[in-house]
């Protein structure tokens, strides 16, 4: 049966092209405008608006470029010239092999040689951005669900779901119990898919967890392990934030637990990573893929066609993360760093009578303002946010955009800047606080 | 078992093509020239290895451009946060003015128009997914590139219509079969969204004619739908004044303030010019806003990582360098083709007439048992295995012919070059049969003696 089509007089673009699914229509945004118009810079702009909503690490570039210095051969292709060439025309899919040892290497050695990892299901991506869409593609189908525990990362709505089609259905988790991720929960939200007709394909977590800065304990890593075979669907760990994490020995991943099963029911895991978080380089684009399962190796390592790392960069890499020298120093170093800066923030908010999510990770940490909110309510939240935004000019993340169920949380970044303006950030801080305390008198 | 989508099960990624098994089979058994002289000699790769030595020097004179400066160098901190979409000005101004070059400054591109892409595989999928719906369709002339296959269909969902072309008129694009393949959409009830041309083509090796631009773009004015026009090959022109880019087109049709404007998309990368395939460095260009809008958006999941962007920033800002290498390449080429089509035109296989690419469209129909592809399928595999030389069948390229083949003469030595055509000579001449090895086995003896000089 032939079905006339009318062309109409301008031709439309896709719907997924002039849908708003990639997120930057949200009302957060505001904080970035804010943040453009009027950015805070030592010297020239002490009044501005201080950036703490961008999850960058900037504590140890100094390390990066030490090694670079000592180590000049690495940028430049080396002092064979010819290796330029060989270089310049590899667009393998598989990436470098060089390359992918040293990921697998360095993985392993984030993880204190608790887990192994094997080059050869290392499948590289254009960043985890890149890496967390082509796993969505490859495990779901249009219209399934992935269940993401809650608070999580705003990025999630946009890379899950705009060119996948693939839903969203969250696994609530509230202060009641640190956030923790419970059985309970992942079954509520589970049903919750089912009542909608939506098929559920599998469970994404992100550990250590951004925006909470916590990793996740053992015990409910095997709960989710368990979860997830029961049902029959898969387990993607985003541990992108696994370098971060303060004390080596609190991180466990996924591989570890898998290891220790004897990798029974391991061809339903996949780990994605990147070095965008622990080795402070997202303008390089290095993300990669780890998978269990052989045939999402393949079918990934097809797919990565589309957002290959540029070969320059891979050489790079391979260069510096084989140094076992350089990466145990810088690992060890950058934790340390992390941790300083973190309980920076955190005595520094405490004094100002904010508490935060005990975290032990990350490079942000979970701030509680709920105590200042006039209703437990999103409207209220928002609000609060705005004011912090244009009166005390601090760009932090509101936790109803990171989907959190509960008011009053809020993402407070703190490795993406001098001490110097932590410290100014904190007095800032204070200072509302000392306001804020005048006015709740005034009123009584 | 896991189930996993049905994108990943089906076999749109194409990789059961003899494209890729030819691949396949070379990785198994490559040639070299020390080591493994009777091995498979690549010839279905469409890389560009004739010009490194310009661009080592280029970098052997300037290794700042690799060293993020060592003059005060913060250059690296800033590059290694640079992540935004936008991509970085100073490369995309070079780029765009780098684009204009090999166009002879008859286009001038705004880099704002520009978004940049980890490679021209990302740049077409990207723009399929902003242009057409799952299960709308784009029209595409054969024979074509085998990777749009799995690059515009694959993810997207989108169907490919093919636009026969034939050999009776050297495989140009008719008024005919663009009617034709927009009928046959209608029938499989398929809403068409635009054209997808290749200029210069793969395989052909040829630059589209006014006639051809004539017809593309007054169809896609008529059915008011996109063009997108791949040009990734247009610094292989052998002769710049024979290129004549879309837009160029459009203008000199003076149909710049008139509704296809915003329908004309631009797609171009450094793989085939530059040779550097390795770095992913991909571009989409469009006057429509909304487009660009939403690719820049869509190109976080596949961004060319500031490291990248940064060495060629430098390099093509160096205009001495660009224009000089510009010349060369094409130069080389030229010369390269031309070996490469008298060889085998002196054994009476005959070449496509073309003018640019890093490839030959080769017509082997006398060398067939018969006119149909089954034969065609026992051509390539006595080529890739007896004769040992990598090509791609015409038939992995969708063309409606059989016995054409697509022949890269680009991405080996001079010396490999003249070998394959020996090998291929020594086929022809023994009409597959047993005298074949014997011949084999004395090319190789006396290759080093009779090796031809061009």
């Amino acid at each position: 049966m032939g079905v006339e089509f009318e062309q109409q007089p301008s031709v439309e673009l896709s719907k997924v092209a002039v849908s708003d699914t990639h997120g930057e229509d949200s009302p957060y945004f505001a904080g970035w405008k804010a943040y453009d118009e009027d950015p805070y810079d030592e010297s020239r702009n002490p009044s501005g608006v201080i950036q703490m909503g961008l999850a960058e690490n900037q504590v140890s570039f100094d390390l990066l470029e030490e090694y670079l210095e000592k180590h000049s051969e690495a940028a430049s292709f080396g002092n064979k010239i010819s290796s330029f060439r060989e270089n310049a025309l590899f667009q393998d899919y598989h990436g470098l092999q060089s390359f992918r040892k040293a990921m697998a290497s360095f993985m392993e050695q984030i993880r204190g040689g608790r887990a192994k990892f094997d080059p050869d299901r290392v499948v590289i991506t254009a960043g985890a951005t890149a890496a967390n869409e082509l796993v969505t593609f490859i495990l779901a189908n249009p219209g399934d669900a992935l269940l993401v525990p809650t608070p999580y990362y705003p990025g999630f709505d946009r890379d899950l779901r705009w060119r996948t089609g693939v839903n969203i259905v969250p696994v609530h988790c509230d202060s009641s119990n640190n956030f923790q991720i419970t059985i309970q929960a992942l079954e509520a939200a589970y049903a919750d898919a089912v009542s909608k007709n939506i098929k559920v394909r599998g469970v994404l977590i992100t550990n250590p967890s951004n925006p909470l800065g916590a990793t996740i304990q053992r015990s409910v890593l095997e709960d989710i392990l368990d979860f997830v075979i029961s049902k029959n669907i898969h387990l993607v760990s985003d541990e992108i934030y696994s370098g971060s994490a303060f004390f080596s020995g609190e991180f466990v991943s996924i591989a570890e637990v898998l290891e220790a099963r004897n990798y029974q029911d391991s061809e339903r895991v996949h780990i994605v990573y990147s070095l965008s978080k622990d080795l402070g380089l997202p303008g390089f684009r290095v993300g990669t893929i780890y998978s269990y399962n052989d045939k999402v190796v393949t079918t990934a390592r097809r797919m990565s066609s589309f957002t290959l790392i540029s070969s320059q960069t891979q050489q790079l890499l391979a260069s510096m993360l084989s140094d076992k020298d350089f990466t145990e120093k810088y690992i060890r170093i950058n934790r340390e760093r992390l941790k300083n800066r973190y309980h920076m923030i955190i005595d520094g908010l405490r004094n100002r009578g904010i508490e935060c999510l005990e975290g032990n990770a990350g490079l942000f940490c979970w701030m509680n303002l709920s105590p200042l909110l006039k209703e437990r309510k999103k409207e209220s939240e928002l609000a609060l946010w705005k004011s912090i935004l244009y009166e005390v000019k601090l760009n932090i993340s509101p936790g109803s955009s990171c989907h959190c169920s509960e008011p009053g949380w809020f993402r407070v970044c703190f490795a993406n800047m001098t001490e110097r303006t932590l410290e100014i950030a904190l007095q800032r801080i204070h200072d509302f606080m000392e306001i804020k305390k005048e006015n709740d008198v005034q009123q009584q | 078992m896991e189930m996993l989508s049905k994108k990943a099960t089906c076999k749109s990624h194409g990789q059961d093509s003899s494209y890729f098994l030819g691949w396949q089979e070379y990785e198994k058994n490559p040639f070299n020239e020390d080591t493994n002289p009777l091995g498979i000699i690549q010839m279905g790769l469409a890389e560009n290895q004739l010009s490194f030595d310009l661009l080592e020097s280029w970098l052997a004179r300037n290794p700042d451009a690799t060293m993020f400066g060592s003059n005060g160098g913060s250059i690296f901190k800033e590059l290694a946060l640079f992540q935004d979409y936008h991509g970085l000005q100073t490369f995309k101004t070079e780029l765009v003015e780098f684009m204009a070059e090999i166009r002879r400054n008859k286009v001038r591109f705004d880099p704002q128009k520009l978004v940049l892409t980890a490679g021209a595989t990302s740049a077409n999928e990207t723009l399929m997914f902003c242009l057409a719906e799952p299960g709308e369709a784009f029209l595409i002339p054969t024979p074509y590139y085998p990777g749009f296959d799995r690059d515009l269909k694959w993810r997207t969902g989108v169907k490919i219509v093919p636009i026969h072309c034939s050999s009776l008129n050297g495989f140009r694009i008719t008024k005919a079969a663009l009617d034709e393949a927009y009928d046959e959409a209608l029938k499989l009830n398929l809403r068409v969204k635009g054209v997808f041309i290749t200029n210069p083509s793969n395989p052909l090796g040829t630059t589209m004619n006014q006639d051809e631009f004539n017809h593309v773009i007054s169809f896609a004015v008529s059915k008011n739908i996109h063009i997108v026009s791949d040009e990734i090959y247009a610094g292989t022109v052998f002769d710049s004044s024979k290129f004549t880019s879309i837009i160029e087109a459009i203008m000199d049709r003076t149909l710049e303030k008139t509704d296809i404007w915003s329908r004309i998309h631009v797609v171009s990368s450094l793989s085939k010019d530059l040779g550097l395939p390795g770095f992913r460095i991909g571009m989409i260009y469009s006057n429509n806003e909304t487009l660009i809008a939403a690719a820049t958006k869509m190109s976080s999941f596949g961004l060319v990582s500031s490291q990248t962007q940064y060495l060629l920033s430098k390099l093509l800002g160096d205009k001495k360098f660009t224009r000089h290498y510009i010349q060369e390449n094409q130069r080389r080429l030229k010369k390269r083709q031309q070996v490469l089509v008298s060889g085998l035109q002196s054994y009476g296989i005959p070449c496509l007439k073309s003018n640019a690419g890093l490839f030959c469209w080769v017509d082997m129909r006398n060398l067939l048992s018969s006119n149909a592809f089954e034969a065609e399928m026992e051509l390539w595999k006595k080529i890739l295995y007896e004769v040992g030389l990598n090509i791609s069948p015409g038939s992995s390229c969708h063309c409606t012919e059989p016995g054409w083949f697509r022949v890269c003469f680009a991405n080996m030595s001079q010396e490999t070059l003249n070998l394959s055509i020996h090998r291929l000579q020594a086929f022809v001449t023994s009409n597959g049969d047993g005298n074949y090895q014997n011949q084999k086995l004395s090319t190789r003896i006396s290759r080093r003696n009779s090796l031809v000089v061009s």
